[in-house]
């Protein structure tokens, strides 16, 4: 697809789109009043809403979070692409690498221990930021200086260890806490709540536009190492410095989200098929498409299943995999 | 620009890999780097190009010691050409590759220029890669491949060339393609040619690597004498300058007699 065409479509997709997800919901709200009532929140101007109930549902509950899932579906894309160039391997994303397994063990402990002496003061965000943390630190202590297959493999392997421990901690958990582990582990953005947005917004928007500076030296490492080393990159330093964004970048998503599969690993190569893999366009493609997606994926999630909601985690690869498959089977000219 | 390698020893895993290795290269000169399997060869080019640095010695590129030299610095003298380069280029056309070649000339937030699109250029032209510039890089034949990566070795606009058999796996008129590239960008050369005959048709001066020690360097009529041959290689076989001037090896009907 030419690149200037996918750019427009996807910056006008996206206030488009979450303006439409914000209208629906329990009670459908007009988008001339969803419109409304954004804009005079965000600018000052314009007469305040008639209705505080409708002022309540749009700005209270449906912003937040339609926002945030536009900032995870964000996060989590980048990271994908940006973890599948620094190991070489398509596979590659924040669950694969071990990061999301760190991000369960935190949030699992602390929703079986209830808080408890041992993590006093840690809610589940943090407990799951801290995770990732801990397995991106040890991924990157482990991997430092090993080629890309061995990264990966260290990565699986740390994933592993962190598995291991969780399922050791649900064997002991509650059928109730269970029941919050599990959806937890599938991710929602049920909980998004206005003051919890600038944090996460900034440590998203913040590191993504620092991997998009990258964007040059993550294409030399798509040449292989020794190429890349030869054409000036301190290929061990980039890697490190790069993994540790990913890492940072997952821990603070999957701390407001829980885990949701499948976003990172499709989503960027669905830019990658359509328009390419430099990564100067690559990445900010593959924010602008993984907002979109995780806010149509979210607006699904309420409206399938009503009144009920289902978690996220289970509709991402439900309706993303017979599309990927699909363009992976039609677009084979750039294999 | 010249190049000198003074001395030097490489050690990988406290394995000695390189021992004592001098070798020189003038201006404009096409140096050779020939040796059995496993007897250094590319050991040697990945000191050249800073990407393993020696336990002892030096590479001067110019008149500067490489490790003296930023990374970037020494990647806009010297440009590789490296075997299997190509990594894992999926999704990449041929001239987003080719401009790779760029990046040492920039900074983390430099943008290409005209400067950048002029040089990318000419390197498509010079390499002949014109014609499928737009195409995906995995898409291209092995010839075309590798002239997309000389293109973008030249993008780099270097002053010393290093290349890892570059013929490997190739038909017998893109060799003598590449080699014609080769000559023609007049940028001083270290070739690493497991191919003798492609050597001594490619190269001023050879160097003879066995079990990491140089066993003889010169010209090549003085280098591969039948004895070096015999000895180094384990082959019978003779060199003589023909009467069209090309330097040719002759196998003996049993060579490894």
């Amino acid at each position: 697809m030419h690149v200037p065409l996918a750019v427009t479509v996807l910056t006008v997709a996206l206030p488009v789109t979450m303006v439409v997800a914000i209208s629906i919901g329990a009670v459908d709200v007009p988008l001339g009043d969803v419109w409304g009532i954004v804009w005079h929140h965000v600018t000052g101007a314009g007469a305040p809403p008639a209705d505080p109930a409708l002022d309540q549902i749009v700005w209270t509950f449906r912003t937040p979070r339609v926002v945030l899932a536009a900032v995870v579906g964000a996060g989590l894309a980048v990271t994908g692409a940006v973890l599948q160039t620094v190991v070489s391997n398509p596979l590659a994303d924040p669950t694969v690498l071990g990061f999301s397994y760190g991000a369960t063990l935190g949030a699992v402990l602390v929703i079986t221990l209830g808080g408890g002496a041992a993590l006093a003061g840690l809610g589940v965000s943090a407990a799951a930021f801290l995770g990732a943390l801990a397995a991106g630190a040890l991924v990157f202590a482990l991997g430092q200086r090993l080629a890309p297959t061995r990264l990966v493999l260290a990565g699986v392997a740390v994933g592993y260890v962190f598995l291991s421990a969780t399922s050791f901690v649900q064997l002991r958990a509650t059928p109730t806490e269970l029941r919050t582990v599990m959806f937890w582990m599938l991710g929602s953005v049920a909980g998004a709540q206005w003051d919890q947005l600038p944090t996460v917004t900034a440590v998203v928007g913040v590191t993504t536009a620092l991997l998009a500076l990258f964007g040059r030296r993550l294409n030399l490492l798509l040449a292989g190492d020794e190429s890349a080393t030869a054409l000036g990159v301190d290929v061990n330093r980039l890697r490190a410095l790069l993994l540790v964004l990913s890492a940072l970048l997952t821990g603070t998503v999957i701390a407001v989200a829980g885990g949701i599969g499948f976003v990172g690993l499709m989503i960027p190569h669905l830019v990658r098929l359509t328009t390419g893999a430099d990564h100067r366009r690559l990445l900010p493609l593959t924010a602008l498409l993984g907002s979109v997606y995780l806010v149509l994926v979210d607006l699904l999630s309420r409206t399938l299943a009503r009144p009920g909601e289902l978690p996220l985690g289970i509709l991402t690869a439900l309706l993303g995999a017979p599309f990927f498959l699909w363009l992976l089977r039609r677009n084979k000219g750039l294999d | 620009m010249k190049l000198i390698v003074d001395q030097l020893h490489i050690t990988l895993d406290r394995t000695p890999i390189l021992r004592e290795v001098s070798l020189q290269a003038r201006e404009g000169d096409i140096v050779g780097v020939v040796g059995p399997n496993g007897s250094g060869k590319s050991t040697l080019l990945r000191a050249v190009y800073r990407s393993l640095r020696p336990a002892d010695g030096v590479v001067r590129v110019g008149d500067d010691d490489v490790w003296a030299l930023s990374a970037p610095a020494a990647a806009r003298r010297t440009a590789a050409v490296l075997q299997d380069a190509g990594g894992n280029t999926t999704g990449l056309t041929v001239t987003e590759i080719v401009a790779l070649g760029r990046a040492p000339h920039h900074g983390l937030l430099g943008r290409d220029g005209a400067e950048d699109r002029a040089a990318v250029s000419d390197a498509i032209d010079r390499c002949g890669v014109r014609p499928f510039a737009h195409r995906a890089y995995a898409s291209l034949s092995g010839g075309e491949r590798q002239r997309v990566l000389l293109a973008r070795a030249l993008a780099q606009q270097p002053r010393l060339l290093v290349l890892d058999e570059l013929t490997n796996h190739l038909d017998i008129r893109a060799r003598f393609e590449l080699l014609d590239l080769i000559r023609a960008t007049g940028v001083t050369a270290l070739a690493v040619l497991h191919d003798l005959d492609l050597a001594t048709r490619l190269c001023d001066h050879l160097v003879v690597l066995r079990e990491g020690t140089v066993a003889a360097a010169g010209p090549v009529l003085d280098v591969l004498t039948p004895d070096l041959l015999a000895d180094v290689f384990g082959i019978r076989a003779g060199t003589e300058r023909h009467a069209d001037g090309v330097i040719r090896i002759t196998y003996a009907a049993n060579p490894l007699a």
